[in-house]
């Protein structure tokens, strides 16, 4: 392999101001962009390989999440890792990013073996995380928030430099964001740009972004690999985490598939061309480790006919306005009947997550009527409606399903923790407390755990040992055993692998003919047409256009999305 | 529901093997450490002690001696350790709740009022009846001067380490005058209240010592909240809001509620630390009766982890430190300061000890109440 330095080549212009590695390479901003390192044109027709990590274990109390993994990540590359929830794909990524130490095995960055003992270290090398969940500080400035957690020479912030380089960054890899905006009011899909350019600001040379997709809208999603392709082009590698194969052949050069810890191989994917459906089976039977065919699990999902009962959710006129007191649901009205599934589609933004905050009492409305069995529910408290039947698997797990550092018994009994058998009252009558009664709370755990195949090192596990997807089957298994009548749903299986999705639709569908009312709220249309009966839209707080799922198509559903 | 027929399947293998893994999560042992660190601070301070040219093990010896070597200073251990104990017991429950309560000392302050009024101005009574309701009493003022603040977070979001702490002037100054004008001994000369009625007085339990009932109180208190905070949904509840308080409104637990009952109950167990001290040592309302046991509490409590069973154990360490440093000074001459900065390093060991079983993520990091989440720990309470 010919010798050269990496990153030296014209870093005249402009060098990162913390470390030594070059930001700028390229005389910015009219050159065409060449594959990165560019004083050598020849060098990225061989494989360059940047990262090597071999024979890699990590062992947690109770599982073994890694176990012997070897990997080879080339220069300019977007290396897909897939596997199901749980195979120890965000643990292996929290190894490179110095997040957790291997029990054995060894990295080579650029050839050099590395020890990575810390995320400072990992970001010194050149190695960028944009984890599964966020971690911007909302009240902060993009530039800000780039510069947290960073070394400052000398006492004093210089925020201009900062957002002037976010710019020129964002300029270079056509990654709009202001610098000087706040993250609180930005969307998804820029939050995650910022994390991007924070990343790609401290130097970095590989990018591993876990699961970016599970948040964004197609639209997003598009923009991001338009983004993706821009970096590999300047040479940067990208590991990229994700449950959708479709996205894998449309922006990944190989794909790694982990299972149980161990990895089943590696596939070079063909974007194009005749061999692509073959690739996608196979990457499949890969994740999933036995013959399945794509095809036979996709038409498995079995819409019954069901009789609707009564309209047990309407919603008259609904008003609301969102935490900038922006009026963001304009006199809203639909209803959902027993037994039938009501998808709202539409770019995420447009009023969907206070339209479920307000079904699940979280918000106030200003105007409007919600009848729930007939009975005027508005702004009523959150305990009130649980009790009306309502069930809410909300849009932020972390945030509003689940308690990270309670154990799985205790985040199982949220929301029906004073009811029997979970709690009782010794003498009925008397005052007192309600006493919880924990050989039921385990029973009913240990029950969820194995009927939604939720892969957790031990029942009584704290909540954050789940890996992203697992602590989402929790969150549906455990409102879908509420046995509620009013099923609110905001992106029911983010994160969730394909065997996963496909179970949770099953389950819809089997709450659906028992009559439950369900409102599901998707920005995937896949999903959406798969499983409704009817689809409304939602765009700029209002519903554009409501229509039985069998006359609905994307075609129509688009153009209602964008406002046309 | 109906029972598992079958016995051998896979998935009750399953469950018979978490069943017998429950006990081996259990392994991880913070007493252990706990131990070690007061060890190290030990250590430490012997170097200290060597270094002003005393003897270390002299100095122990007298510490040791003197806070349990004989009935008086013994006795005398569990007097003090009475007030941080059950000051530091309320505590375990607003810092679980997350409120963070610096307004102890205040809240002992009104619960001795309201036992000093109670003993001045209440007829009469059998002993017992009197007890329970002075006891009712202090809780209550306690808990009122601790619900101001919680209400004010509720209901405006008022920052409720900035009122707790300004609410302890308010109480102390106030009390200060209330012994100087009101509430002054009719044709005394001192400032201090006239001497509550007997029947108002916590049973002495060793003769010819200061040990009174309120020890008791502080041992029950503590097993008491121990259930409380495992077994009840009240518990329950308390936990889930201070861990993520979204989480508990989505799923129906009225968390500004939960936040007044955790300041309450706090507040009335500091207002029971104050009963104690002028039902039990004092007899009467006297200015600066109590050298801040709202704060050292503070740090009984997170020393206790915020376990109710452990706070028993740290109170007692604390006092002794207390009275062992007075015989120490005498007979080792090593200055009574001293035992601040091993109070100190304790504090500062423990902590550390801790530190170190936090896994190394930064999501796992949980932060500064003292709670943690290891890889091995499971159980909160
Ligand atoms: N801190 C931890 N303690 C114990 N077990 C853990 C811990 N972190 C992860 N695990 C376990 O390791 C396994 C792999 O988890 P990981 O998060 O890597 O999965 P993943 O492939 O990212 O899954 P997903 O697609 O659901 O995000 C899981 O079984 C998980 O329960
Ligand atoms: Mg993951």
């Amino acid at each position: 392999m010919e010798v050269w330095e990496w990153g030296s080549g014209d870093s005249s212009t402009l060098s990162h101001p913390h470390t030594s590695i070059p930001l700028y390479p390229l005389p910015y901003p009219h050159t065409p962009i060449l594959p990165y390192p560019h004083t050598s044109p020849l060098s990225y027709l061989h494989t360059f390989i940047l990262l090597r990590i071999d024979k890699i274990t990590k062992r947690f109390p109770g599982v073994l999440a890694n176990d012997q993994i070897s990997l080879e990540i080339e220069a300019g590359e977007v290396h897909a890792l897939l596997g199901q929830n749980g195979a120890g794909k965000t643990t292996l990524m929290n190894i490179l990013y110095g997040l957790y130490q291997p029990d054995s095995g060894q990295i080579y960055f650029k050839d050099r073996k590395v020890k990575i003992s810390s995320p400072r270290k990992a970001i010194e090398l050149g190695i960028g995380m944009v984890h599964q969940h966020f971690m911007l500080i909302p009240d902060f400035t993009v530039a800000e928030n780039i510069l947290i957690g960073f070394k400052q020479r000398g006492p004093f912030l210089n925020l201009k430099r900062v957002e002037q380089a976010v710019a020129e960054l964002s300029h270079r890899y056509r990654l709009q964001v202001d610098p000087t905006a706040r993250v609180q009011h930005l969307s998804v899909g820029s939050r995650q740009r910022v994390e991007i350019i924070k990343a790609l600001y401290r130097g970095a040379e590989l990018l591993i972004l876990d699961e970016p997709t599970s948040v964004l809208t197609p639209q997003e999603t598009h923009e991001l690999f338009q983004i993706l392709r821009t970096l590999t082009a300047q040479g940067k590698s990208v590991i990229f985490i994700t449950h959708k194969l479709n996205e894998v052949m449309q922006v990944c050069d190989r794909a790694t598939v982990l299972r149980n810890g161990r990895k089943v191989g590696t596939v070079k994917i063909q974007q194009e061309g005749p061999e692509k459906e073959v690739i996608k089976e196979n990457l499949a039977r890969m994740m999933i480790g036995k013959e399945v065919s794509l095809e036979t699990e996709r038409t498995a999902l079995k819409k019954k006919p069901v009789q609707f009962g009564k309209e047990v959710l309407k919603v008259e006129e609904l008003e609301a306005v969102n935490d900038q007191n922006r009026l963001v649901l304009k006199k809203i009205s639909f209803s959902v009947r027993a037994g039938e599934i009501l998808g709202i589609a539409g770019v995420a933004g447009n009023g969907q997550s206070e339209l479920v905050e307000v079904l699940a009492g979280l918000r106030k409305a200003v105007g409007g009527r919600v009848f729930l069995n007939g009975q005027e529910v508005l702004n009523e408290p959150p305990r009130k409606l649980l009790e009306g039947g309502i069930a809410h698997i909300p849009e932020d797990r972390l945030r509003m399903g689940l308690v990270l550092d309670l154990p799985l018994p205790e985040n199982a009994i949220l929301g029906s923790f004073h009811k029997a058998p979970f709690s009782f009252k010794i003498g009925n009558a008397l005052p007192g407390p309600r006493w919880l009664n924990y050989t039921e709370i385990r029973k009913f755990t240990e029950r969820l755990i194995i009927s939604y195949d939720i892969k957790t090192p031990h029942p009584e596990a704290t909540m954050r040992m789940l890996s992203g997807g697992n602590q989402q089957k929790f969150i549906v298994g455990r409102e879908l055993t509420r046995s509620p009548k009013v099923l609110l749903t905001v992106q029911p299986t983010m994160g969730l692998d394909i065997k996963a999705t496909e179970f949770v639709h099953q389950k819809f569908l089997e709450q659906r003919e028992n009559q439950v009312a369900i409102l599901l709220i998707s920005t995937e249309l896949d999903e959406i047409l798969a499983l409704s009966d009817r689809v409304a839209v939602l765009y700029e707080g209002q519903i554009v256009g409501l229509l039985p799922a069998d006359q609905a198509d994307r075609e129509i559903l688009g153009r209602w999305m964008s406002g046309l | 529901m109906k029972k598992p027929v079958e016995k051998n399947t896979e998935k009750n293998r399953k469950v018979q093997e978490w069943r017998r893994g429950r006990s081996f999560l259990f392994l991880y042992s913070p007493l252990l450490s706990f131990f070690l660190a007061i060890l190290l601070a030990f250590l430490l301070s012997s170097l200290l002690i060597s270094w002003i040219g005393a003897s270390p093990l002299l100095a122990f010896k007298a510490l040791i001696l003197g806070a349990f070597g004989s009935l008086n200073g013994f006795t005398e251990t569990l007097v003090k350790a009475t007030p941080l104990m059950l000051t530091g017991l309320g505590l375990c429950v607003a810092f679980r709740s997350k409120v963070w309560n610096i307004g102890a000392e205040g809240q002992i302050h009104l619960g001795a009022l309201a036992t000093t009024l109670m003993g001045v101005y209440l007829p009469h009574f059998p002993s017992f009846i009197s007890l329970t309701l002075t006891g009712l009493a202090s809780f209550f003022a306690g808990g009122f001067w601790a619900a101001i603040p919680g209400w004010l977070k509720i209901r405006w979001g008022v920052n409720e380490i900035i009122t707790t702490l300004m609410m302890n002037y308010i109480a102390i100054l106030g009390i200060n005058y209330a012994v100087h004008v009101p509430l002054k001994e009719p044709g005394g000369f001192l400032p201090q209240s006239a001497l509550i009625q007997p029947s108002v007085e916590l049973p002495i339990l060793v003769e010819r010592t200061r040990l009174h009932a309120g020890i008791l109180l502080g041992i029950a208190g503590a097993g008491v909240l121990h259930i409380l905070l495992a077994r009840t949904t009240l518990g329950y509840q308390i936990q889930v809001v201070g861990l993520n308080p979204d989480a508990g409104r989505c799923s129906g637990i009225p968390v500004g509620k939960i936040i007044l009952i955790a300041m309450v109950l706090s507040g009335g167990f500091a207002g029971l630390a104050g009963m104690g001290e002028i039902a039990g040592v004092h007899h009467r309302l006297l200015e600066n009766f109590s050298p801040g046991y709202g704060y050292t509490a503070i740090v009984v409590a997170l020393l206790a982890d915020l376990k109710p069973l452990a706070v028993i154990l740290v109170s007692i360490l604390f006092a002794a430190l207390i009275v062992g440093a007075d015989t120490m000074q005498r007979v080792a001459g090593v200055p009574n300061s001293l035992v601040l900065i091993i109070e100190s390093l304790i504090v500062l060991f423990v902590l550390g000890s801790r530190a170190l079983s936090y896994v190394r993520h930064p999501l796992f990091f949980v932060k500064d109440n003292g709670q943690r989440t290891t890889e091995g720990k499971l159980r909160i309470s």
